[in-house]
């Protein structure tokens, strides 16, 4: 076995690499760029080597500085992780070059499998299961007439040149076929100057799904299962699962042999990933082979007990595997939430900057569940804007699939992450959606169930009484021990009451507060009662709390008369008052924040040291509008959204105050 | 007998209803609670003992005997917050529009001087339409008798005011010469001459809210400390204010049970300072990372932001904290935010609340509207302030602490007890590039020796060593473990007897 192993990777990747290289007694060399001085791959690997300043194209992907590394800390072994140099055919070749194992597949079948036509052909030739669709050009409309009908209805009709949705075209019968072949064909003339067009399947009610594959060099390959990842956002993953919720025995076992077929097809020895994609009907279609370990490779380790990293370190090092296709067994359901450095409140823009706070929920393991979480990051760590913006993925493991997403929800609502916007509430949305709770999903769930992105959640009255209890027993510790403090006018000293009135989410509940050294019970004016239990005190940001004996975790901050509190993707203002304050508290006018959606404001006081943009001009979400200076540092200002700039109130040279008006927008 | 009993409650009933159910219904309307709901809302729930409920004024001129309302526009008494002793007066707009007569006057000056013979605070809640125009005279020398009340209570027991409606012309000088002053958004104003006439004066065209709403008196003015959403926010947080401050210069600021370590160690704070010594971070983390259960009352919030004031506990106990914010103009000294600390500190040193200063500062602001505007004077205001307070003094400097900025910010040259530095600190006459450029000026063409100059002068000098050296600094500390070492320090200090020569009163330069 090798002695030392090295990481051409970061962030959780290279973390996650470096526990079980660690666990095999090989000891771990990190790789790292100025951003990431401080990371936390560098602060768990026994040696870390410097590699250039922080875009990956000077640092992480440049072949030579990694090999200078290897040569320097005399690695015998690299692990790629995925992304970066993983697929990289040309740093597989250095590698044996310089007779460095490479913990990935042979360079032959990165090759094969990293081009779409030649991936296809292979799996076409090794019997495996493709999109059908006729690659060759279509001379007029009658052709791509007959051969939709060879193909069969729905087919997409597409331009060579494609893409962004311009010149495709769907096609359900002969009329639309031609229709659609007509303009398709025109509107790629104008838009590529390119008119070629093919026709392909239309797989409706698309699922992503795909098999984890293992081979060795002894010519063994046995599939792992399927992960199912139909929950994506523009094409990244967002939420896997595995099993899939949609996968019969015999499906997974027709997909996980043609997988097998093709791996060994291009002499595959690794751990791999083929990707399908599968229709309503349990269609299969194969869409690409990952020559890498996944991103959501956590959830399969979860279910078949076996540790894919170590499995890759053994077959690279040409051990065969231990195991057979019969030692595989599926026990119980895994699911990922991939933590994204996202502001799902805007539209799902990067969020860079300091962690001020990063607690996850600690990790478990019994035979009812598993917490498992992969990170890279820690708190008071910061993120940057030349990474991946996802900083951690959330393992949790059950005996079946409502379990496990059960176990997900008290995860999600137990993680804190505090100084950059993050998709936490977004996440947990989903584990409450009742089409995701259902496994009735495809790859268009997001964009079919937040069409107009994402604005929080709206709690069940259920769930809402449940937070309303438990936030009358915080209130009533944290208004005992202020009655508590220094001072007081002996004997008249003031009574906490035992009735109040807690208003969230536009209701409110008249209650009393009944305590006891447990805990309380709460007896709601409508005669129901909550039994309430937890041990939280004033100042903690989380409540780890039972209602009637289920599990309820709050994120807990402070607010005039009450608290806010987070969970369940909810973010919520909750007044706990006294009925008299309450009742004074109704009479108070309801403010309407002024809406400065369509303005720009100066968010600090600066010198305007340029505008980018005019009046009338159109800008993009992202787009730069203009830079303040501020001691001497330039702050550029983006768009947060679409818009046009309806009028500039500044031009370069003005000193601007906090808040003041730049632009506004139509 | 028992009629007797009733025809109490009766009278009672009748004060209680101040100017009637259509004013009440008004003052409603507007937004705004009552004199009485707004007292129910501050003091503990049953607390409140009213005096002088019964009064009446006096005045005998336009038609007022036949207008004799009870209790006279104002509602005065006692009460407890948290079961500690407050004094409040409250202006009730719907009696003569909260109008000041001398019978009102005599009304917050009897609750004023109980509360400085027992030893209690005053908050003063106003909405008042100003001066009774009919008693001419006697109303004014009722004002003159508050402010003089205010004056001889000033740094005795706090007075907070709250400004919960009209504040204008000489009524304004009561709150202001208060400690705090809070203000409710949209429903409140303050200004010595109203809209009307500045439009005849100065021919401004200008709104009341504009002139002297909250907006601008916590952004621009800085008259008030804090302004809140509506009366029922305001009077809670006030609630929160009082338990942070003692009930009178003789007594030390409370204490409260708390839920938190106060052995915390926060490795997140070993990465506060960035790598790069012009980027930015937020004081604030620093803040909310010492303070018990992360509880932070900040003063003054939206003006001279460079620099940060306010309340937090540790280990149960009031500290005032003053810091510098790198976030805004890189935590400069300037005019604003000199004023701003040193009205603070002041209000600290005379209520036994220890201070605890955290350092990042590049220095004074340069300009000519600055040394116009008197930037000499109004910094050596905290200067002053510093130098004259007695009260325990722990100070961490984080960063830069150059040139006399590092002085004023506590320094152990002007009596600082503990003082302590991060290893990231740099105490310095200025930033390594300034002073090699005026050291090695004959170097200047040549880049490549100015580097090496600079490179040297960092070495030597951005660090707490040298500092150290000389004991100018007392320790070097880890950033984790600020919190520990700073509520340790401050619990050495519980005893601390500082002493000021003999004067009269002091000379600051105001």
């Amino acid at each position: 076995m090798f002695n030392k192993i090295l990481i051409a990777n970061r962030g959780e990747i290279a973390c996650r690499v470096i526990k079980t290289a660690r666990k095999m007694g090989i000891s771990t060399v990190a790789i790292y760029s100025d951003a990431d001085k401080h990371a936390l791959h560098v602060q768990m690997a026994d040696e870390a080597v410097h590699i250039g300043p922080p875009p990956a194209n000077q640092s992480y992907i440049v072949i030579d500085k990694v090999m200078a590394a290897i040569k320097e800390t005399g690695a015998q072994a690299v692990h790629p992780g995925y992304g970066f140099l993983s697929e990289n055919p040309k740093f597989a070749e250095a590698l044996e070059a310089a007779g460095v194992a490479f913990v990935g597949p042979p360079k032959g079948a990165i090759e094969a499998m990293g081009d779409k036509i030649t991936s296809k052909k292979i799996a076409q030739d090794a019997n495996v299961s493709t999109v059908p669709g006729y690659m060759g050009l279509i001379e007029d409309a009658e052709e791509a007439v007959k051969i939709s009908n060879d193909i069969g209805y729905p087919v997409m009709i597409k331009a060579s040149a494609g893409g962004g949705g311009k010149g495709m075209r769907i096609a359900w019968n002969d009329d639309e076929a031609r229709e659609g072949f007509q303009s398709s064909k025109n509107e790629a003339a104008s838009s590529f100057g390119d008119d070629r067009i093919f026709i392909e399947k239309f797989v409706t009610q698309p699922r992503h799904i795909e098999i984890q594959v293992l081979a060795d060099t002894h010519g063994n390959c046995i599939y792992l299962g399927e992960r199912e990842c139909s929950i994506q956002r523009r094409n990244q993953k967002v939420i896997e699962e595995a099993p899939s919720p949609f996968l019969d025995e015999a499906t997974r076992k027709a997909m996980g042999e043609q997988a097998c077929a093709l791996a060994q097809a291009v002499g595959y020895a690794s751990a791999g990933t083929v990707e399908f994609i599968v229709d309503g009907d349990k269609n299969f279609y194969f869409l690409e082979m990952n020559t890498r370990l996944q991103v959501e490779h956590p959830v399969t380790e979860l279910i078949t007990g076996v540790d894919l990293v170590e499995q890759m370190i053994r077959v690279a090092n040409g051990e065969p595997l231990s195991i057979t296709q019969d030692d595989v067994t599926l026990n119980g359901w895994a699911i990922e939430s991939r933590l994204y450095a996202e502001d799902p409140y805007r539209n799902f823009l990067p969020s860079i900057g300091r962690l001020t706070r990063y607690r996850p929920p600690e990790e478990a393991m019994s035979d009812a569940a598993i917490v498992r979480n992969d990170t890279g990051v820690y708190e008071g760590g910061e993120i940057s804007m030349y990474y991946d913006p996802m900083i951690a993925k959330l393992c949790t493991w059950a005996p079946d699939r409502g379990a496990a997403i059960e176990a997900m929800r008290n995860a999600l609502d137990g993680f804190e992450v505090e100084g950059i916007g993050h998709n936490l509430p977004f996440l947990s949305a989903v584990m409450d959606h009742p089409k995701f709770v259902s496994g009735d999903m495809t790859t268009a769930f997001i964009a079919e169930e937040y069409p107009e992105g994402f604005d929080g959640v709206t709690l069940p009255d259920v769930e809402i009484k449940r937070i309303a209890a438990a936030a009358a027993a915080m209130n009533r510790v944290a208004e005992i021990r202020r009655a508590r403090v220094s001072g007081r006018l002996d004997n008249h000293e003031r009574h906490v009451g035992e009735d109040w009135n807690v208003a969230l989410q536009g209701k409110d509940y008249d209650l009393r507060v009944d305590a006891d050294p447990k805990g309380a019970t709460i007896r709601f004016a409508d005669g129901t009662t909550m039994r309430v239990e937890g041990d939280w005190t004033p100042g903690d940001q989380l409540a780890r709390m039972t209602v009637d004996g289920a599990p309820l975790v709050l994120k807990v901050g402070k607010i005039t008369h009450g608290f806010r509190i987070r969970s369940r993707g909810a973010d919520l203002k909750v007044h706990v008052r006294s009925p008299r304050q309450a009742e004074l508290a109704r009479l108070m006018p309801e403010k309407v924040a002024p809406d400065t959606s369509k303005l720009l404001l100066c968010p600090m006081p600066g010198l305007i040291v340029k505008i980018d943009v005019e009046v009338g001009q159109e800008v993009q979400e992202g787009q730069a509008l203009c830079t303040v200076e501020a001691m001497k540092m330039e702050n550029i200002l983006r768009a947060e959204r679409k818009g046009t700039v309806a009028k500039i109130n500044a031009a370069p040279g003005d000193s601007l105050a906090v808040d003041e008006i730049i632009m506004e927008f139509e | 007998m028992k009629d007797i009993l009733h025809q109490l409650e009766a009278k009672r009933d009748i004060a209680r209803m101040g100017g009637g159910q259509k004013r009440i219904d008004s003052q409603h309307a507007k937004g705004k609670l009552t004199a009485r709901e707004r007292i129910e809302l501050l003091l503990d729930e049953g607390s409140f003992e009213e005096f002088d409920m019964f009064v009446t004024h006096r005045c005998t001129d336009f038609g007022m005997p036949d207008n004799k309302p009870e209790g006279d526009g104002v509602v005065t008494g006692w009460g407890t917050i948290n079961g500690r002793m407050v004094y409040v007066f409250s202006q009730d707009f719907t009696v003569l529009g909260g109008s000041v007569s001398a019978t009102h006057a005599q009304k917050i000056c009897k609750i004023m001087d109980m509360a400085m013979q027992n030893g209690a605070p005053v908050i003063g809640i106003n909405d008042s339409g100003g001066a009774r125009i009919q008693e001419g005279v006697d109303s004014l020398a009722g004002y003159g008798e508050v402010f003089q009340r205010n004056i001889m209570a000033s740094g005795v027991v706090p007075q907070i005011s709250l400004i919960m409606g009209p504040c204008a012309g000489g009524a304004v000088y009561s709150p202001a010469m208060t400690d705090f002053i809070f203000m409710v958004k949209d429903s409140s104003y303050m200004f010595v001459t109203g809209p009307d006439v500045v439009k005849t004066v100065t021919n401004e065209h200008v709104t009341a809210e504009e002139l002297g709403g909250a907006t601008t008196h916590t952004r621009k003015s800085s008259v008030a400390d804090g302004a809140f959403e509506n009366d029922v926010e305001a009077l809670a947080e006030v609630r929160r204010l009082v338990d942070f401050l003692p009930l009178h210069n003789r007594e030390a600021p409370p204490v409260r049970p708390f839920f938190d370590d106060p052995e915390r160690v926060e490795p997140s704070l070993d990465t506060l300072i960035p790598e790069n010594p012009n980027t930015p971070y937020d004081m604030k983390e620093l803040i909310l990372k010492i303070a018990d259960e992360g509880d932070f009352y900040e003063i003054q919030e939206d003006f001279a932001k460079n620099i940060i004031t306010g309340f937090i506990r540790l280990e149960g106990r009031t500290v005032g904290v003053v810091a510098n914010q790198p976030m805004v103009l890189a935590g400069v000294l300037d005019i604003d935010s000199a004023r701003k600390a040193a009205r603070f500190v002041r209000f600290c040193d005379c209520f036994e609340i220890p201070i605890l200063t955290l350092v990042d500062v590049p220095g004074f602001l340069p300009g000519t509207k600055q040394e116009y505007d008197g930037v000499i004077k109004h910094g050596a205001k905290l200067l002053y302030a510093y130098g004259e307070a007695t009260v325990p003094k722990v100070t961490v400097i984080t960063r830069k602490a150059y040139g006399g900025a590092y002085v004023v910010m506590s320094s152990k040259h002007l009596r600082g007890d503990f003082n302590y530095a991060w290893p990231t600190s740099e105490v310095a006459v200025m930033g390594a590039k300034g002073a090699t450029e005026i050291l090695y000026r004959s170097e200047l063409d040549d880049p490549e020796k100015i580097a090496a100059r600079t490179a040297e002068y960092e070495d030597r000098f951005a660090n707490p060593f040298v500092a150290a050296e000389r004991g100018f600094i007392d320790e070097v500390i880890q950033p984790r473990s600020t919190r520990r070492r700073v509520a340790r320090a401050f619990a050495a200090l519980r005893h601390k007897k500082g002493e000021m020569p003999w004067k009269k009163h002091d000379n600051i330069p105001l």
